[in-house]
């Protein structure tokens, strides 16, 4: 049961499975390990970065695709829901609607930029990305009519996301938000697992290793560039999606900006590129560290971040999932 | 006479401001195994590599099967029934052996039958089955690329020095495995330098020098002419064992 539902993928190291475990019992009973306001979107955010930090890593850890306009999908997840919700009203239909609203821009984005692209050498994609995903963020701050520009969008959630809805007694709709961006994260974490253990997800590696030698083979490396980058742009989405669903506000700074690009990037490198849980425990240590590093260290926590994740590079080169993995 | 199944017809291939092919012309019969022989740098890897697409010919024309394949795609080659093992153990490293086999069988799981088959030849690959292919030693890995192209019936087998750096019995595995093959659903155009390996498995050769074919024939009178050989490659048959 458990092999099926990890693909076979099984953490291949007693403490990367406890860690694992660990992660996964603090987040589903978060609400009640931690109460309080921030602990629980500390529990949120970890999740929606969790789905961001893995879709990240099936472009670069899986396929060899080096993006900088993963957070322009996200963003554009977000923004899906959030304009949907502020036009349409705050029920599930505009939710939907957002949904597949942001799903839909997000794919032909992601289709265009890898048909026009994914034929150039590395770099050359990653620059025309940065150069999308720069105009992308322009436009978000400056069509305030529909974006509500630097400021943003705030919205009502459906009632049934709500603070003020308790449905039974210690139970308010703040939770059951919690847990449908919990059991959205778990699902769409489970879902590209099984893609990249997949015949699919060997193709990708293949491509990543020698596209050559995969053209040879009979792949259309493009085809399946592409393919990668359209999944990894609608997860992206999905993950925006949740973030507008559990914050009621969005704006540039939180969905768009290219902090978030280098965050993902950190939590990828930092858990171990092409291992999946690598952006588990990646994303679970970068957002403790954003929220609970200062109360430790005080103002300089950033400088003792940095300083963190050399030592966690220099230690751990092939991430922290590759180091536990290796003993 | 029948038609061949492969032709390649005043092929000029260019690597950047270089000209590596001068205008190559040859036929590969069906059925039966091709040597393709000449000194270092006439030109045999680039050939292969021409035929696949991996380099664009400049000018010329390459016939499979009755069909030009000069200006197609190298996936779209490959499909026509095509496979190609590089000289540089090509495998995926990061995968394991049973995902490269798995990769190569694009049509399907791997019949077990042919799995047998490969596993009687190449018995290390049964060994290693779950292990990364990066942790195989240099003639596994070797022994894998080889797999790779034969896991599913291909027509035309393209095969760049399969025996180099290869120990003996790994080398005489090969043999058997090739002729196998030549016996039965593929035909194979060979890129060698060892020419005891090479008269054992001829049907046919091509000789390259300087980027054209010098010469074409059988095997039997190729290797029955010390001279011709001294000429277009350079060294003794002794020297080439």
């Amino acid at each position: 049961m458990l092999r099926a539902l990890l693909s076979d993928d099984l953490p291949r190291s007693r403490w990367l499975a406890v860690v694992l475990l660990v992660i996964l019992v603090g987040l589903a009973a978060a609400p009640f390990l931690f109460p309080g306001a921030k602990s629980l979107n500390v529990a949120a955010k970890i999740c929606v970065f969790i789905v961001l930090a893995a879709s990240f890593d099936l472009l670069l850890g899986y396929t060899g695709i080096v993006s900088f306009a993963h957070t322009m999908f996200f963003g554009i997840g977000a923004y899906g829901v959030a304009i949907a919700l502020t036009r349409l009203g705050a029920g599930w239909d505009s939710v939907a609607l957002g949904v597949l609203g942001g799903l839909a821009v997000a794919v032909v984005l992601a289709v265009l930029i890898g048909l026009f692209s994914l034929r150039l050498r590395t770099i050359f994609f990653a620059m025309i990305t940065l150069a999308v995903a720069s105009a992308v963020l322009i436009l978000a701050s400056q069509l305030s009519d529909i974006t509500g520009g630097e400021d943003g969008l705030n919205y009502r959630l459906p009632m049934a996301l709500r603070a003020s809805f308790r449905p039974f007694e210690g139970i308010t709709g703040r939770i059951l938000d919690y847990y449908l961006v919990f059991l959205v994260s778990l699902a769409l974490v489970l879902v590209l697992l099984r893609m990249v253990n997949s015949p699919f997800g060997s193709v990708l590696m293949a491509i990543r290793e020698n596209p050559f030698r995969a053209e040879a083979i009979g792949y259309r490396t493009v085809v399946y560039r592409t393919l990668a980058s359209c999944i990894a742009a609608a997860t992206a989405a999905l993950a925006g999606a949740l973030l507008a669903l559990w914050s009621s506000q969005t704006n540039p700074d939180t969905t768009l900006s290219f902090d978030i690009m280098v965050d993902i990037l950190l939590m990828v490198v930092i858990g171990g590129m092409g291992t999946m849980y690598g952006a588990v425990i990646g994303a679970v240590l970068l957002v403790l560290a954003q929220n609970y590093l200062q109360a430790l260290v005080g103002d300089r926590w950033l400088l003792w971040l940095g300083v963190a994740f050399i030592l966690c590079v220099y230690f751990f080169p092939t991430g922290i999932v590759g180091r536990l993995r290796r003993r | 006479m029948p038609e061949p199944l492969l032709s390649l017809r005043g092929v000029k291939t260019n690597i950047g401001r270089y000209h590596i092919l001068h205008g190559v012309e040859f036929d590969v019969a069906e059925g039966g195994l091709t040597m393709l022989l000449g000194r270092n740098g006439a030109g045999k890897t680039t050939t292969l590599r021409t035929i696949m697409g991996l380099w664009r010919a400049a000018e010329g024309e390459i016939r499979f099967a009755g069909r030009d394949i000069a200006r197609m795609a190298t996936p779209d080659i490959a499909r026509l029934g095509i496979a190609y093992v590089p000289e540089s153990m090509a495998i995926f490293a990061d995968l394991t052996v049973q995902e490269n086999l798995i990769l190569a069988a694009r049509s399907g799981p791997p019949d077990p039958k042919r799995l047998d088959w490969i596993f009687a030849r190449f018995e290390a690959l049964k060994r290693f089955w779950n292990l990364p292919a990066g942790n195989l030693s240099g003639g596994q890995k070797q022994m894998l690329a080889v797999a790779r192209a034969i896991i599913e019936p291909r027509r035309l087998l393209l095969i760049d020095e399969p025996t180099k750096g290869l120990a003996p019995a790994i080398i005489a595995n090969m043999i058997a495995a090739f002729r196998e093959l030549k016996d039965g659903e593929s035909t194979l155009l060979v890129v060698e330098q060892n020419f005891t390996f090479a008269r054992q498995l001829g049907d046919q050769v091509a000789v390259m020098d300087d980027g054209k074919v010098a010469h074409t024939g059988t095997m039997a009178a190729f290797a029955a002419d010390a001279g011709l050989q001294q000429h277009l490659l350079g060294l003794g048959m002794g020297e080439h064992q």
